[in-house]
């Protein structure tokens, strides 16, 4: 199996950890990951914000580059993808808008003809790879953790391909076959405030609490997530919602690929558990699915 | 060909042409004058006029008078639609002593003046189309309509309240009816309710007797716990065969006693018990209701261990008295004949699953609409208390309106009853526990006599009306007063800001949608269903309750959302129809049918599947293709595709056409 | 109390010309079917602090009332989290309507230039067409100075956090070669520049 990687500029930063437990993950796999030579931003909700044609250039650069390949795209930024996908739809469905976007592409010496298919890990994971096959590769179940599975907005909505976009289910499946406990979190796509939980905290964090808090309540262990800026957004800010929130106590929000690669018995490290704020260590320690003795905190490089 | 022969050789063709002016409707647009004196110079053509209305007295009677003093033998109008005033001219041609297929209409009306601006070119077209009718009449045979005797009987599938009104107001009339019900009882969905809107009326009340009556009707078969497995025939001469699903009791003996269910030995319910919801538990040897129609009992073989294939020591037998009790019933059919068939199988309501913001199934203090119905019956579940499951009252309740309607994402329409049925709801639980209700709606949809008083009434009873369709229902509390509730989030369309709202008790307005076998019995019954799958009616104004086929005629909910009021009225028009037709005797079959010419058949069966309306068999002892005359609606398609050539119809015979194209084409 | 305004609304407040453009923008075709249900507000996790809530932006937006939209705060509230128009039964794109809405205020010089959102989206622009790439800790720096530098200050732990876990960096990330991607936004039309 060999998909064209576009990772984002996430992945490149802050969400480093996603990008290295879903090579880790993938590798172990035997999956392929060509990252696509020289992409660029896919523009996110904000580009679009500012000119929406424009926007659907950008997204469909990338589009273009990963159609020479002749391979699936593996995008695994939930806002990328929800941007890529959007960019194909609006082309599909407004010729006039495909029309600008060709003339731009052209300018660059680019075509695009619509045919990529643009997938999420998740639907990776789940479907090509199939959760079957992953449950025979798993040498550490993870028995008894109580995980929130969080999928966000742009993973499911406005559309789908590969899952019900009011009741998400394919996180909690895969989660679940590898021996997670998935607590039923009804928030699981609510939103997480986006870029406002950075440009109007009082705004977005207030959403992040909702969320955690609810997580909490439902006792979950872990929060796992498919977005970095998810991610980021429950985890980086919560020193500083808990300052605000007081009854809210701290819990570790990873990526699901960083739970299916421990489950897969792969090096910690190299799955990013150093990048954490809120270090998903000792929980999994005490569930028993991490040795106890002598494993240090390893340090991040950066 | 032989066309020649048989009618333009023989006889000397004598045409009348009239063009109608319909006022300024076509004579404003064509000249019609001018078409006219274009016509006279057509060969064949003795008499040539205009007249400004030709559908009047005055126009048919011109045409009357010529053909006898001009000895016409063929008529052309060019006038509206054939669909308006075909009928009113045909009877014209035959008053004036000549058959009425001798007669031709064209029209220059939506097909002319209504759909071209330009004058000279609309004319134009008017002499094209006048010159092919003029050249295709000539052709034209003398046909007779059939006539065929009507079966003295109706079958009625369906007995709810529409079908229990139909076949009591045939009974009325004296007529045979057969009334076919699914389901152990009949009554349908109305036998659930504890009330009716708008007056509140006692459903069993008003019910229960018309069930009764039913049930002991010498003019009325009741079938219940049957279906109709297949139809075939047409109008006039239906036969239907019936399967009685085993009951596994001998119907003639049980006498409703109900010992055997009180000696099963089960003494708790062991499943769940649909009439009520799945609220409460029944046993394998159950009744659905006191009040069932008929009264007796059925055993439900999933339930019943011996039937199941265990060990029981079937008490319920040993109980019954009469020995009506048959482990070994099998299912049974019946053959039946009737002139015409009433299809009412009513409505599903929608599945509250669908909509997973909702919550229901999900929390426990989710109902449907269909639930509470059965909370608020004092013969329900909980005995007429609204309790929550754990046992509880609630002390405030939402009413969510439009749950599966008027919505894209699932179903379009409005369902008509709901926001009645809500506000019915409204108050009953109100006045069963006192509680605080809201109504969430989108918009109050009171349309009938009486209904927008019911809704003042609400409002002064002091319940709450939010104006927005409601965004989720969530257990997840942000706020102390939230904790071990549901809260409702919605939009307060009307305040303009967003509430979350605390309650013990969501009730789910569900739609009314087609049931889930709606396209099996459209395709039994020939007739057709809308793109939302309700049965579709011939016309939505006219026709409401004939279907494209003739004989077979639709009521209630089967047709598309309604109250009981206008079910009612539904089922008492099809009745009338009904009626009408057994009462003439006989039905008239239009003649432009298609036949097939023996000589040239191959036998091939290529026309049988392709025909439309099953009008075609084969003679095996011939090896060719016969046409039922009765059951062919003249569409065509059977002439188009025999690759032998072989098949002819009425009307639209080669030389007919061809000689009508030919004209067309010709340059004037 | 405070200053008092004239509420009602003439009709040349309107422009109905501006509800055109927004209907023939992405997704906003179906604008006028939207019965004013209400579902988009109550589902909208921002319309908890929005003037006006997203049933009222499609209400003013399709009537015309070009002001009260582009003034409101609503369309830079709005996340573009897509749970109005998955859960709209009309399937009217409210949320497309609210990215034609912003496209038009930015383009309109109308965006306020102290909320942080249209300045954080024209920063974004700016820096995907000098780049190809994004770098959040360049673009974080950049808002800050623009919308208000005390916040920074405040984000100093959050800072320390992600150095210390190797999240942060004021780098800049880019492309190899940017000028191919500049070639394409040059060449595409568009309301910007
Ligand atoms: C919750 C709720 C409350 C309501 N309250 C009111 C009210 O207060 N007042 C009011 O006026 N209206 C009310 N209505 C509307 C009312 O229910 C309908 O108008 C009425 O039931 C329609 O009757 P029907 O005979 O057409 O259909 P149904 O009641 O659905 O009856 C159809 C019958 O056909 C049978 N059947 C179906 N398919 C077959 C088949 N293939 N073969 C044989 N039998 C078949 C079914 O078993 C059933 O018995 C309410 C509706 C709902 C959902
Ligand atoms: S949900 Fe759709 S129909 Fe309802 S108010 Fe919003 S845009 Fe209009
Ligand atoms: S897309 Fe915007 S308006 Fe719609 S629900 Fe999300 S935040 Fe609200």
């Amino acid at each position: 199996m060999k998909y064209a990687y576009y990772p984002g500029c996430s992945l490149k930063a802050s969400g480093k950890a996603f990008e290295e437990s879903l090579l880790a993950v993938c590798s172990a796999l035997e999956i392929e990951l060509a990252e696509l030579d020289d992409w660029n931003c896919c523009g996110a909700t904000a580009y679009m914000a500012v000119d929406e044609t424009k926007g659907a250039a950008l997204a469909s650069r990338n589009l273009a580059l990963a159609e020479q390949t002749g391979l699936d795209m593996a995008v695994p930024c939930a806002g990328c993808y929800g941007v890529l996908l959007k960019a194909q739809a609006m082309q599909r469905k407004y010729p006039r808008l495909a029309d600008q976007v060709s003339v731009g592409l052209k300018a660059g010496g680019l075509t695009y003809g619509g045919r990529v298919r643009v997938k999420h890990p998740l639907e990776i994971l789940a479907m090509d790879f199939g959760t079957k096959a992953f449950r025979s590769r798993v040498k550490v179940p993870l028995k008894g953790l109580r995980v929130a599975c969080y999928y966000g907005c742009r993973l499911v909505r406005p559309e789908s391909p590969f899952d019900d976009s009011h009741d998400p289910v394919t996180m909690d499946n895969l989660l679940k076959s590898v021996g997670a406990r998935i607590v039923d979190y009804t928030l699981k796509s609510k939103c997480c405030g986006g870029s406002l939980t950075g440009t109007i905290p009082e705004v977005g964090q207030n959403l992040c609490y909702q969320l955690l808090k609810e997580a909490q309540r439902r006792e979950a262990d872990v929060v796992a997530t498919a977005c970095p800026l998810c991610q980021f957004n429950l985890e980086c800010y919560q020193k500083d919602i808990a300052r605000k929130y007081t009854d809210l106590k701290p819990i570790p929000v990873v990526y699901f690929t960083q739970l299916l690669g421990a489950s897969l018995g792969l090096d910690p490290v190299a799955l990013g558990f150093p990048r954490l704020i809120v270090p998903i260590e000792p929980i999994l320690r005490e569930r028993g699915i991490m040795a106890k003795a002598g494993t240090e905190p390893a340090k991040a490089g950066v | 060909m032989e066309h020649e022969v048989h009618t333009n050789g023989k006889e000397e063709v004598r045409i009348g042409f009239y063009i109608c002016h319909c006022g300024s409707n076509i004579g404003g647009t064509i000249d019609v004058a001018a078409v006219a004196d274009y016509v006279r110079t057509l060969p064949g053509v003795v008499v040539s006029k205009d007249y400004k209305y030709m559908c009047s007295n005055a126009g048919q009677d011109m045409i009357v008078e010529d053909i006898e003093i001009n000895r016409l033998n063929r008529i052309v109008v060019a006038a509206c639609s054939p669909l308006l005033h075909e009928k009113t001219f045909r009877s014209a041609t035959h008053k004036g002593g000549i058959n009425p297929f001798f007669f031709h209409m064209v029209n220059i009306r939506e097909h002319g003046s209504w759909v071209h601006e330009d004058k000279a070119l609309a004319t134009e077209k008017a002499k094209a189309v006048a010159r092919g009718a003029v050249g295709r009449v000539r052709f034209h045979k003398a046909l007779e309509k059939r006539k065929e005797p009507v079966t003295q009987s109706v079958l009625i599938v369906g007995g709810g309240i529409a079908g229990i009104q139909a076949a009591q107001t045939l009974s009325n009339a004296g007529k045979k009816v057969y009334l076919v019900e699914r389901e152990p009882t009949i009554g349908g969905h109305m036998a659930l309710f504890d009330k009716t809107f708008p007056t509140l009326d006692c459903a069993a009340c008003i019910l229960t007797p018309k069930m009764t009556d039913i049930g002991s009707d010498p003019n009325i078969t009741l079938w219940s716990y049957a279906e109709v497995v297949d139809v075939k025939g047409y109008v006039g001469n239906f036969t239907a065969q019936i399967r009685h699903k085993p009951r596994y009791i001998k119907e003639d003996l049980c006498v409703g006693c109900l010992d055997c269910i009180d000696n099963c030995v089960f003494k708790q319910g062991n499943t769940d018990d649909e009439f009520n919801q799945s609220l409460s538990k029944r046993k394998p040897v159950y009744i659905p209701f006191p009040q069932a129609v008929p009264k007796l009992v059925v055993i439900d073989p999933e339930a019943c261990t011996h039937l199941n294939g265990g060990k029981c020591e079937q008490s319920c037998a040993t109980a019954c008295e009469r020995d009506a009790i048959d482990f070994n019933q099998k299912e049974s059919f019946d053959d039946i004949e009737v002139g015409t068939v009433i299809v009412t199988t009513g409505f599903k309501t929608f599945d509250a699953a669908r909509k997973p913001l909702y919550g229901y199934g999900r929390y426990d203090n989710v109902y449907t609409a269909l639930e509470v119905e059965r909370l608020v019956t004092s013969s329900g579940p909980t005995g007429g208390e609204v309790v929550l499951r754990d046992g509880r009252r609630p002390k405030t309740v939402a009413i969510v309106h439009c749950v599966g309607s008027r919505d894209h994402q699932t179903n379009r329409w409005c369902s008509r009853v709901c926001c009645m049925y809500s506000l019915k709801l409204a108050h009953l639980i109100k006045e069963h526990t006192g509680a605080e209700v809201f109504n969430f709606y989108i918009d109050m949809r009171c349309a009938g006599k009486g209904y927008e008083e019911f809704y003042e009434r609400l409002l002064e009873e002091g319940n709450r009306f939010v104006r927005g369709r409601v965004a989720e229902v969530t257990d997840v509390p942000v706020s102390a007063e939230e904790e071990g509730k549901l809260v409702v989030k919605v939009e307060d369309s009307l305040a303009g800001f967003v509430r979350r709202i605390p309650v013990d008790m969501v009730v789910l307005s569900t739609g009314l949608e087609p049931r889930q076998d709606a396209s099996n019995v459209r395709r039994m019954f020939n007739i057709s269903c809308s793109s939302e799958g309700f049965f579709l009616e011939r016309h939505p104004k006219l026709a409401p309750i004939s279907t494209t086929t003739d004989g077979v005629f639709i009521a209630g909910c089967c047709q598309g959302p309604k109250d009981i009021p206008d079910t009612v009225a539904q089922a008492g028009f099809a009745a009338g129809e009904a009626m009408a037709l057994l009462d003439k005797g006989f039905v008239e079959m239009e003649p432009m049918t298609s036949f097939v010419n023996e000589e040239l058949c191959s036998g091939c069966k290529t026309c049988i599947g392709l025909c439309p309306f099953s009008a075609i068999t084969r003679d095996d002892a011939k090896e060719v293709a016969v046409i039922n005359p009765v059951l062919c609606k003249g569409c065509g398609v059977c002439v188009a595709a025999c690759p032998s050539g072989a098949i002819t119809q009425n009307l639209f015979e080669d030389c007919e056409i061809f000689a009508e194209i030919e004209e067309v084409l010709a340059h004037a | 109390m405070g200053s008092i305004q004239r509420e009602i609304r003439l009709e040349s407040d309107r422009d109905p010309g501006f509800a055109d453009e927004i209907r023939s923008m992405p997704g906003c075709e179906h604008l006028d079917r939207c019965i004013q249900c209400a579902t988009c507000s109550g589902v909208c996790p921002l319309s908890v602090y929005m003037d006006h809530t997203p049933r009222r932006i499609m209400e003013l937006t399709r009537d015309g009332f070009k002001d009260d939209v582009l003034r409101s705060n609503t369309i830079w509230l709005c996340a573009s989290c897509y749970e109005c128009q998955a859960e709209c039964p009309m399937e009217v794109g409210v949320t497309d309507v609210m990215v034609a809405l912003k496209n038009k205020a930015i383009a309109s010089g109308v965006a306020p230039k102290d909320v942080p959102t249209p300045v954080l989206a024209r920063e974004f622009f700016r820096m995907v067409r000098e780049t190809g790439r994004v770098s959040e800790g360049k673009l974080v720096q950049r808002l800050y100075l623009k919308t208000g530098p005390a916040k920074f200050f405040g984000m100093i732990g959050l800072g320390r956090d992600l150095m210390r876990t190797g999240r942060f960096s004021l780098r800049s990330e880019r492309m190899k070669r940017p000028e191919d991607l500049q070639r394409v936004l040059d060449g595409t039309p568009g309301v910007g520049k």
